[in-house]
Formats: structure tokens, sequence, C-alpha cells
């Protein structure tokens, strides 16, 4: 994990940003020589990628899970995309609200069912099942459901199928023998009807659906969950099982709001990113000429870690500001402070953020870290940065997330990757006491980061001095020296040459008279013009 | 669709406004199961409802819309559409006691001795 990127051959061109999943797929379409698995896209963001093309054409795909965990919207949103974005009409058929109510469900998601239904793009038939009603005498199939799906998908020449939730026949008809000799009559028929079917099912005690579904639908199982750990919930979807495809194995986090199902691919990143070598200023000049390149390079993350009051969200916004200054669009993640707050603080040295806001060029996206666990804050910033398609991403700060080192790393590690995949310069900050900083509590965070910078504040004859320094920078031939920076209401001067502080707050140890590091000698006389 | 000779009533109705049962059994095609259905709910209406009820007879293959308004699922189904409250009885009918349950000729809990 040290060595993350630079083993790969450097490339300058733009890495295109929010390029995951459409590099990915225009990599994965059937390969020559290769006869792949008709797929289907879900257009649920982070799904296709996991199953390197969505759902298998033309097949039955069973999603299970317990109450509550969104395998109705799972459906929908896939019948509603095909519908609306791949020209895939699809029919929706419900056992267990009325057309009225469904359409209510997904409305707060932006689905507007009757607009598709009038334009025969979806035809959605609730199945009444009502126990008290019927009386069973003697033998009878489920033909009267054939039918009425026949007759659906007839009538607007549907391509998806989502039935939601068939188990609702067992809790209304009696005999289970006939049920499940109709099921496998009616997934086979699906099949031959050539039509993506997407059956949802309530998942069972030790075993995935609670009347075996699974036996019937082998073609692709997925499994929704819903895990609340310490009050903080979490959604993860996994690929049970996918006949004929590779797929991801994991359990992926996702995400349910407004803006409908997304699905943090974790392990799709990798460090397959390309490179830039391009430059991106700090804001900061007296920093920029720390670091060797006059800035830090394009799609690298930097980490600013110091204690309290060294003006962490200070260097971030000002690098805010700088990105939005060039043009660059910079997404803000704050989780201590509000937006409003960051801003206000900020004009104080004389940094305004507002009009960067005003023009666009600058979106916070604030959160308490509490409010959603790591993965759903991972798949949470996954669609935000997808969304806003940003060069420059800040977050402020890091050590607002709680939890045992290798959650935090983990967490990290994929926060990392999916901004680099993405060729995004990417700012975090870091809260560290003095303690800490020695212990060195931080390494394990470091090998994630390419640039390192330690803030330091130091109590020099009864004045608080604050430092900085280059903890490292990879593919820099950087200062090692602490200097000493002011915040003042032109924003951040750092003052050139070594300071001489009674404390030295790292391993980087600095020769006062020359300014040439001691412990670099090799590195050249450049060093000690800065 | 009504199959000819079933769509009347099989009687004078009593009472000014009709039968007082209004039953439609919906089947699928000719199979075997759709004629012992229809064979059998006229057993049945003759023998118990005499000069009560009409009777129509769906095939939902030539009428799938008849099957999603009246919430079809199984075939064949009787529905009882009056008197209320409306009952489904599902399958080819041949267990006698569960359709008169099913139509309320027979009270649910009854135990042979």
């Amino acid at each position: 994990m040290t060595e993350r990127g630079y083993a790969m051959p450097m490339r300058s061109q733009d890495t295109g940003r929010g390029a995951a999943v459409r590099s990915f797929l225009s990599k994965s379409p059937p390969a020559a020589g290769r006869s792949r698995l008709p797929k289907v896209l879900t257009g649920i963001e982070g799904f296709d990628l996991i199953t390197m093309g969505g759902l298998p054409a033309g097949r039955p795909t069973l999603v299970c899970g317990g109450p509550g965990c969104g395998k109705t919207l799972f459906a929908m949103t896939c019948l509603v995309n095909g519908a609306s974005q791949y020209g895939e009409p699809g029919v929706f058929m419900t056992f267990e609200e009325n057309a009225e109510e469904v359409a209510a469900n997904v409305a707060s998601l932006g689905f507007d069912i009757a607009g598709l239904v009038a334009a025969k793009k979806l035809a959605v038939d609730y199945v009444r099942v009502e126990r008290s009603e019927i009386e069973e005498s003697g033998d009878y199939d489920l033909e009267g459901l054939f039918v009425r799906l026949d007759y659906a998908i007839k009538s607007i020449g549907a391509k998806r199928v989502v039935l939601d939730t068939l188990e609702a026949l067992f809790s209304g008809l009696g005999n289970t023998a006939i049920l499940r000799a109709e099921l496998r009559r009616l997934f086979a028929w699906l099949k031959v009807r050539g039509v993506t079917a997407i059956i949802t099912g309530e998942r069972g005690d030790g075993a995935l659906t609670r009347h075996g579904l699974e036996e019937y639908v082998s073609d692709c199982v997925i499994l929704l969950d819903v895990v609340a750990h310490e009050q903080v919930v979490t959604r993860r979807l996994r690929v049970v099982k996918y006949r004929g495809s590779a797929h991801g194995t994991n359990e992926y986090p996702f995400l349910i709001d407004d803006q409908g199902i997304s699905v943090l691919p974790i392990t799709s990143a990798g460090l397959g990113h390309e490179i830039d070598e391009g430059i991106v200023s700090s804001g900061v000049p007296g920093l920029d000429a720390m670091l060797g390149h006059n800035g830090f390079y394009r799609g690298s993350s930097v980490l600013f870690s110091g204690g309290a009051g060294t003006g962490k969200t200070t260097f971030a916004g000002i690098f805010a500001d700088a990105a939005a200054r060039r043009g660059e669009r910079c997404l803000y993640f704050a989780f201590e402070e509000s937006p409003q707050q960051i801003v206000r603080n900020l004009r104080s040295t004389g940094i305004d953020l507002q009009p960067h806001i005003d023009a666009g060029l600058l979106r916070f996206e604030a959160s308490r870290p509490s409010t959603y666990g790591y993965e759903m804050h991972l798949a949470r910033m996954n669609r935000d940065i997808d969304a806003f398609d940003p060069e420059v991403v800040v977050v402020d700060p890091l050590s607002a997330f709680r939890g045992t080192p290798t959650e935090i790393h983990n967490t990290l590690m994929r926060m990392v990757d999916l901004l680099k995949a993405r060729g995004v310069t990417a700012l975090f900050t870091r809260l560290i006491s003095t303690q800490e900083l020695h212990s060195g509590t931080d390494q394990g965070i470091s090998s994630l980061i390419d640039i390192w910078i330690v803030l330091t504040d130091l109590e020099i004859a009864g004045e608080r001095t604050r430092g900085v320094h280059l903890v490292k920078a990879r593919g820099m031939n950087h200062s090692s020296q602490v200097r000493q920076y002011q915040l003042w209401d032109g924003g951040i001067r750092v003052i050139a040459g070594a300071f001489s502080g009674h404390r030295k707050p790292s391993a980087a140890p600095v020769l006062i008279a020359s300014g040439k590091p001691a412990a670099k000698p090799k590195k050249s006389a450049k060093k000690s013009r800065r | 669709m009504t199959v000819p000779g079933s769509g009347v009533p099989n009687a004078a109705p009593q009472g000014p406004g009709g039968p007082d049962y209004v039953l439609r059994l919906f089947i699928t095609g000719q199979t075997p199961r759709s004629t012992t259905a229809i064979a059998n709910i006229r057993k049945i209406c003759d023998e118990h409802l005499q000069g009560r009820y009409s009777l129509d007879v769906v095939d939902i293959y030539q009428h799938p819309e008849m099957a999603v308004s009246a919430q079809v699922i199984a075939a064949p189904t009787v529905v009882k559409m009056l008197p209320e409250p409306l009952r489904r009885i599902v399958g080819d009918l041949s267990d006698v006691d569960k359709v008169l349950v099913g139509l309320d000729l027979r009270p649910q809990k009854q135990v042979p001795p």
C-alpha cells in the first residue's frame, strides 16, 4: 500500500473525472473471442460496475432482503431507468401495494410513474391477494397471473418485469404444492418470454427467502441488508450469485435518498488509475515554494494535520478559493463546521468563498460524521462527486470520524481510491495532538497520502508561533525545513527560511545556519535557495 | 365472453332487482379443468340456487383485461359478485362443500361428525 499509483507509467493526459464507471464499462463490453452473458444496465450508480454491466438480460434475478431494506425501490429503479433511459418498457406487478401507493412511494425519488404509464413505457398491475375472500375447491393453476402478466407485457412491449413480492401468494393461497409448481413454471415462462425479470423476496430464517424462491431463480441473486451499528444504519448490497458472470463479491454499501439508489463499488477502485503531472497550487505561495513544484501534483492526496487552532481549515479554504479562481470546481465536505461558519471565518483572513458558491464553482456538503456509518458517508461522497464532477475535493476534517484505526484506515483508503480514480486533487485535514504527532499514530494514514503537511503550534518566548513542514511529498523535491507561518487578513504568509523552534516537532531535522537539510544531504543545493 | 346459454339467468329472477346470486366463472380456454369447473358450478347452482342466480363464464385468454379488473390470479375461479361480501372460489370446484362455503350457503366451521 505504500507506493500507490506511482508504479504506473506516467501519462499526462486528462484522467476524465467521474470516469471510473465509464472507463470500466467501455472496457467491459464483450471482449473479442469471448462470448459473454448479455446484460442490461440498471442505471443504478455503482451496481452496473460491480456486476460488470448490470442484470442478466432476458433472465430472472432475485432481489431479497429483510423488511425495509429497499427491495422495492431497487426493483423500481431498474424498471424506471430501463423505461426512461434505455428504451426498455417495464411491467411492475405488485402484490403488496396498489398502483397509487407505489407511485407515491417512489415519487420522492423523482420517478413520475403516472407520466411513464401515460407514455406507455410502464404498466402497473396490482395483484390483490386476500386470504379471507378465497376458498379453494379442487385443482387450480395460476394461469390468471400468467394471463395478466402476458397482457401487461404485450400492452407496452415490455422488456423488463418486476414481481414485487411474489411470496404474497403463499399467504393468500393454501396449496403450496400447486404454488411451487406454478412458480417454477412462471420462471421458466419468463425466460421463454425473454424478459429481464426482477423478483423480490422477503428474507427468511436461515434462507435467502421465506419460501425458498432462490431454488427457482438461479441466474442472479442479490441480497440487500440493513445493519445498525451504534445507532448508525448502513445499507449493504451483495451479489450472492451471478451464473455465467464474474462479479464483485463483497458487501457494498448503498444509499437510498432523494436522489435514488447508489451503490459504492469499493473494490472496483484500485491502483490502476491514470496519473497526472500537472500542478495544482495550494493557494499559499510560501507553501507552494516549499513543495518544489509550486504546488501539488494534480490528482494527489494531501493531508494537513495539526493541533487545534493551527489553521487547517484556513489552508483548506484557501486551497478551495485558489481552485475556484482557476475556474475549477471544488467540492468541500464539511464534517465539523457549517458552510456558513467556514465562509464567515475565512473572511477574517481575507478570503471570500461566497462568490465562488454563487458562481457554482464551490459546493459545500455538510453533515455530521455520526449521521451515517463510514460506508454510507463514502457512498454519499461517491455520489456527490459523480454529480458535481469536481477537480478538487476538500475533506475537513478527517478526524471527525471516530472508530477503530482499521475502520478509519479502510475508509480513508476507499476515499483516496475513489478520488484518485477520478483524478481529483484531494485535501484532507486532520486534528492531531502533539503526543499523537510524536508517537506516530498517523503512520497508517501516511501510506495512503501523497503529500503530508504538518502544522504545529509552539510557544516560544511567551508567544504562539506556528510552524509548517512537510513530512513527505511523493515525487517532489520538497523542502524539509520547518517554516513559520502567520494567518493574517491577507491569507496565510509562510516566512521563508527555517525557523528555530525549541521543540522540533517532527523527525525532519533542520540545519538552521545554512538551511540545508542535514538528514538528506544528497538532495541538491537547489533546496537551500528555498 | 359469455358461453352460449349461460349468460342468461337459468330461471326467472325472484324479486324486483334481478337474481340473488351473481356469479362469474373465469376459465382458460377449453382445458379439461375449465370444462370440469363449468359442469360443477352448473350442477351446484341448479341444486342449491335454483332460479336465484345468474352465471357468466369468461375465458381470460380471450379477455385478459377482465382477469385484471376482477383480480383473478388462479384459474378456474368463480367470483361471487352478489350478494356481498365478494368471494372467490378457486379450483375446478370438485369439492362441493368448499364451494357452498364460498357461496355462503353453508357456514364455514362445519365439521362433519
